[in-house]
């Protein structure tokens, strides 16, 4: 904080050679108060405030009212010079494109001092010319910069109007899981269990290959069998399962025939020859 | 289709697109219709128009049509989000302008223009909010890139071409100052140094 009160000074005054560091309660500031303690980092704040030396000597410029054009090389000079003297004081990394442009500023202003040649030799340029030139270069990027901050832009001063579209963000509603539902999940899952101990295929205690041998063994007695004589029904489901299962087996390895003699006739089976 | 029956299909479209969308893109939901273009634009004249008095406008950016807010409207619409709109350091804006009105330039360019080395991550950051793109190399030793703005900078500044930017301030001549007074702010509006190639290939891209 700025506790020290610091003296107005105005600008018109002329005698002033530095430029104001800082402004407080609209006054300008030009000297740092002796007392003042300024921690190092802060000063990167004012060496932020400007882009650059070009943009260090238009504030320069415009803040001591100078024409652009016919700049008092003497008097900017001086200034920035105090600029640059204050910086280094205070921060020793000062960008180096500050201090070249604090030589490029003496070389001009000490070619300003050198007498003009006589006339009718070749008139030599404004050596400041160049400095003028990228001056004016600059400002204008510098004010179209500012045009183009001015614009209405996105997030600012216009904002995209946007639909929600549902159907294209798929969102199922999470179902809600009452205990009656979960309860009759439960009884599910036991009823299918029940299903699954009823179902459970056991080991077939009568063999497939048992019964095969067997049919063979009737069909060597009686080469001409009715179908239904192969089946014993007092064995059950499963018995007539494994019987039917073993005429089949036997009728894919070739040893039977299955034969019909007429549609819907009763079926016979023999062995093969 | 009629354009009564076209009007409402291309209303809802930009706003559900998520989008600018160009005449083409919203054409293609009509099919191959000969003449479609031709009524999708009248269809665009007309919403327009519709929106006139609204809060929300149809706007013709770089990369097609969006319906926006009012850019009036911002103080109150702001509002609505705690967090301030972004703020830009002059470092970014200027760098930004120099490549908006040298454009193709280098960073050799932009450098020498603002007397400064430029930020490491300046350039890159422009990069990455797709406002610049590198559109070549310059056949010079260490070709170096040659940067461009894009559709997307345009859409961003709500403009639709270049040409739309404001134009660049025009310096006065270093020689004899005192004879521009008068005749300075008539030049000064309408020169802008930005050749139509440019702006062409930029807006198509």
């Amino acid at each position: 904080m700025v506790s020290h009160t610091v003296p107005d000074t105005t600008p018109e005054t002329g005698s002033e050679t530095s430029a104001p560091i800082a402004m407080f309660r609209g006054r300008p500031i030009t000297e740092l108060p002796h007392d003042l303690y300024i921690p190092p980092d802060a000063l990167e704040v004012i060496l932020e405030a400007f882009e650059g030396p070009l943009d260090l000597l238009l504030y320069l410029i415009r803040r001591h009212n100078l024409d652009i054009l016919d700049i008092p090389i003497a008097e900017v000079t001086e200034q920035y010079m105090a600029y640059i003297d204050l910086l280094q004081g205070l921060r020793l990394d000062l960008a180096a494109e500050y201090l070249a442009m604090a030589a490029v500023l003496a070389e001009i202003k000490s070619r300003m001092l050198l007498p003009r040649p006589a006339a009718g030799a070749e008139p030599e340029a404004d050596p400041r010319a160049e400095l003028i030139r990228r001056l004016q270069e600059y400002e204008r990027y510098k004010d179209a910069a500012a045009g183009i901050d001015a614009l209405p832009r996105l997030e600012r001063e216009v904002h995209p109007v946007m639909v929600a579209f549902p159907d294209r963000q798929v969102r199922r509603p999470e179902p809600v899981v009452g205990l009656a539902a979960l309860g009759r999940a439960y009884v599910e899952v036991l009823l299918a269990a029940e299903r699954y101990v009823h179902h459970h295929i056991t080991r077939e205690p009568l063999s497939v290959r048992e019964r095969m041998v067997l049919v063979l063994g009737r069909l060597a007695e009686a080469p001409y069998t009715a179908f239904t004589q192969l089946f014993t029904v007092d064995e059950g489901r499963r018995g007539v399962v494994v019987a039917f299962l073993a005429i089949l087996e036997l009728l894919r390895e070739s040893l039977i025939e299955v034969v019909q003699s007429e549609p819907q006739g009763p079926i016979y089976v023999k062995a093969a020859a | 289709m009629s354009p009564e029956e076209i009007k409402p299909i291309i209303e809802a479209a930009l706003m559900v697109a998520g989008e600018p969308l160009g005449v083409d893109r919203l054409a293609a939901l009509f099919g191959e219709d000969d003449g479609i273009h031709a009524e999708v634009e009248q269809a665009l004249a007309t919403l327009r128009e519709d929106y006139a008095e609204r809060g929300i406008e149809l706007r013709e950016v770089a990369q097609g049509f969006r319906f926006q807010t009012r850019p009036g409207l911002a103080p109150w619409l702001n509002r609505l989000w705690e967090e301030k709109p972004p703020r830009y350091s002059h470092a970014l804006l200027e760098t930004l302008a120099i490549i908006a009105y040298r454009q193709p330039v280098t960073r050799g360019d932009i450098e020498d223009l603002r007397g400064v080395v430029l930020g490491t991550g300046m350039l890159k950051t422009l990069l990455e909010r797709e406002w610049i793109r590198v559109v070549g190399h310059r056949e010079v030793p260490g070709r170096p890139a040659v940067y461009a703005t894009t559709p997307k900078f345009l859409d961003y500044f709500n403009l639709r071409t270049l040409s739309e930017l404001p134009p660049l301030p025009e310096t006065l001549p270093i020689e004899a100052p005192e004879e521009v007074a008068p005749s300075a702010p008539a030049a000064a509006q309408g020169e802008m140094e930005l050749p139509d190639v440019v702006v062409g290939e930029v807006a198509e891209g």
